[in-house]
């Protein structure tokens, strides 16, 4: 096709273009956040070396902590128990999320009662919830999880009620022309559409989750990472109780970037409006 | 013409809006025969849309009766097939998919599927894209996958909605000549909304004027240029000029 071959052709010649250019900025934008980290690294070198060692700790003494507290296995043997209870609420968290989320933007009933409970609960600051749990739940790994599934519930289902909502009438309209049954429409369109919501909503709702897992941690029966935050607190090991932070810090990086990863390749034409 | 020869019988169809406030059509009558392109012109927000919406059975009737082969529509026919102005593409679905999706809902065996994906996609001239993704093709591209959506499920009726609208002139008319191309190897009774003059006189056989709102048939014109068309000789007929300059007075009348 005379016009087809040339759009493509000259798409391609602009996407490649385009995407040189983007490889060239993307570089000078790492090198300039690589250049801060490594400054201010640099900066706390040299200040926590002057500052007295019981009250700081300079980057250099986190990183020989870091051999011992890893080494020892001790950081591993509080993390387990911390990231079991997160894999349980977040884990439930999202399934109950997306089902009540669906639910909602299904039927119009449950959409109307419930709104006001979502709307209160996800703009109550979870943390005030917590104390009531504990009087519910007690203080053992069973309130622990049910804390960290109220702090990653909300985000997942408002993000997957409004996917759902969202989804262009068009669309929809589309389906029904060609005589979609109603389950083909949830598979062809509705959930294809809804998934880069829902992905978001994931995304937020696990670095809720890790806040509320150390709340969980702090509030309840002190165990966990948790635990070991306070244990070297007390002991006024600087150092070391940098180590579960900055482990924290790495963990809630990495959920975060996947996810971001994720969002993109679930819906590859959102990037690509972006890109242009 | 004879009544065996009729496709669609539209009888005193109307349609309001806001229960009663905005009249969209108003008893419209019209028969669409068999293989012809009918296309439908009139100001915008004449209702034009919302007619090619209930001939599929989108929309209900708010009064009178739409047959299809003597068969009332009520919902969407399984031998009606749409072109939508939007494209109405998955951006999730690959061209293939795309394509394939009114014959998968259609219920046919997968070998057939691909046999009939494979033929359309050929004939929009879009053969080696079927693993590309909408959004990596050209708004004219898009369209064709569209065509090729609706001509995949071999409707008898296909309803074009403003087609072309949302493209640049140059890709418009070269989709034009396309659609001369396509229509002459697939007979298929066309209803064909646009807003173009010169889109009704190069692609249809009859012209039909709708009234501003409320929409109702203003005139009907018998395009008389014969087939197969080329764009280049119909618009150097004087006819062409004629018919364009008696549209424009009947459109003008309705635009104040």
């Amino acid at each position: 096709m005379p016009d087809g071959a040339l759009e493509l052709k000259d798409q391609q010649t602009v996407q490649l273009a385009a995407a040189r250019l983007r490889r060239r900025q993307r570089g000078k934008d790492s090198a300039i956040r690589i250049g801060a980290v490594a400054t201010i690294l640099v900066l706390w070198e040299i200040v926590g070396r002057v500052v007295n060692p019981l009250l700081f700790a300079s980057p250099s003494r986190i990183v020989s902590a870091a051999v011992y507290v890893v080494g020892s296995g001790e950081l591993w043997k509080y993390m387990s128990v911390s990231l079991k209870v997160f894999a349980i609420g977040v884990s439930l968290g999202t399934l109950v999320g997306i089902i009540v989320g669906i639910a909602m933007a299904r039927f119009r009933l449950l959409d109307l009662s419930l709104e006001p409970f979502t709307i209160a609960l996800y703009s109550t600051p979870a943390v005030a919830l917590v104390p009531l749990l504990v009087v519910w739940f007690g203080t053992g790994d069973k309130a622990k999880s049910v804390v960290i599934f109220f702090f990653a519930l909300f985000p997942i289902l408002i993000n997957t009620y409004q996917g759902v909502k969202n989804v262009d009438p068009r669309l929809l309209e589309v389906s029904r022309s060609f005589r979609s049954t109603e389950r083909a429409l949830w598979f062809d369109v509705i959930i294809p559409a809804s998934l880069p919501f829902i992905v978001a909503g994931l995304r937020l709702g696990i670095g809720r989750a890790l806040v509320g897992m150390v709340i969980a941690d702090l509030y309840t029966a002190v165990s966990g990472i948790g635990y070991l935050i306070v244990k070297y607190a007390q002991l006024i090991q600087m150092d070391r109780q940098f180590v579960p932070v900055v482990i924290l810090s790495l963990l809630g990086v990495t959920l975060v970037q996947t996810l971001r990863w994720l969002e993109i390749k679930v819906a590859p034409w959102q990037q690509h409006g972006r890109d242009e | 013409m004879a009544s065996s020869g009729v496709k669609i019988r539209v009888e005193n169809a109307s349609r309001v809006f806001l229960g009663g406030a905005v009249t969209a059509l108003d008893r419209i009558t019209l028969d669409i025969f068999e293989n012809e392109i009918a296309c439908i012109v009139g100001p915008s927000g004449c209702g034009k849309t919302t007619l090619l919406r209930c001939l599929d059975g989108l929309v209900p009737l708010s009064g009178g009766t739409i047959k299809i082969d003597g068969k009332p529509v009520v919902g969407p026919p399984s031998n009606v097939a749409v072109v939508f102005q939007h494209f109405g593409l998955f951006p999730w679905k690959t061209v293939y998919a795309n394509t394939a999706y009114g014959v998968k809902l259609a219920g046919l065996p997968e070998p057939e599927i691909a046999v009939r994906v494979t033929r359309t996609l050929k004939l929009v001239g879009l053969e080696g894209f079927e693993k590309a993704y909408p959004y990596q093709l050209s708004g004219g591209m898009q369209q064709r996958v569209g065509l090729a959506r609706a001509l995949a499920t071999d409707p008898d009726v296909l309803l074009m909605d403003e087609p072309f609208a949302a493209l640049d002139a140059q890709t418009r008319e070269i989709l034009q000549e396309e659609t001369l191309r396509i229509l002459e190897e697939e007979q298929k009774t066309i209803v064909f909304i646009t807003h173009s003059i010169d889109e009704a006189l190069l692609l249809g056989d009859r012209v039909i004027v709708l009234t501003a709102r409320p929409g109702r048939v203003k005139d009907i014109l018998p395009v008389p240029f014969p087939r197969p068309r080329k764009l280049g000789t119909i618009r150097a007929d004087p006819a062409f000029g004629e018919l364009r300059a008696r549209l424009w007075d009947l459109l003008r009348q309705e635009i104040r």
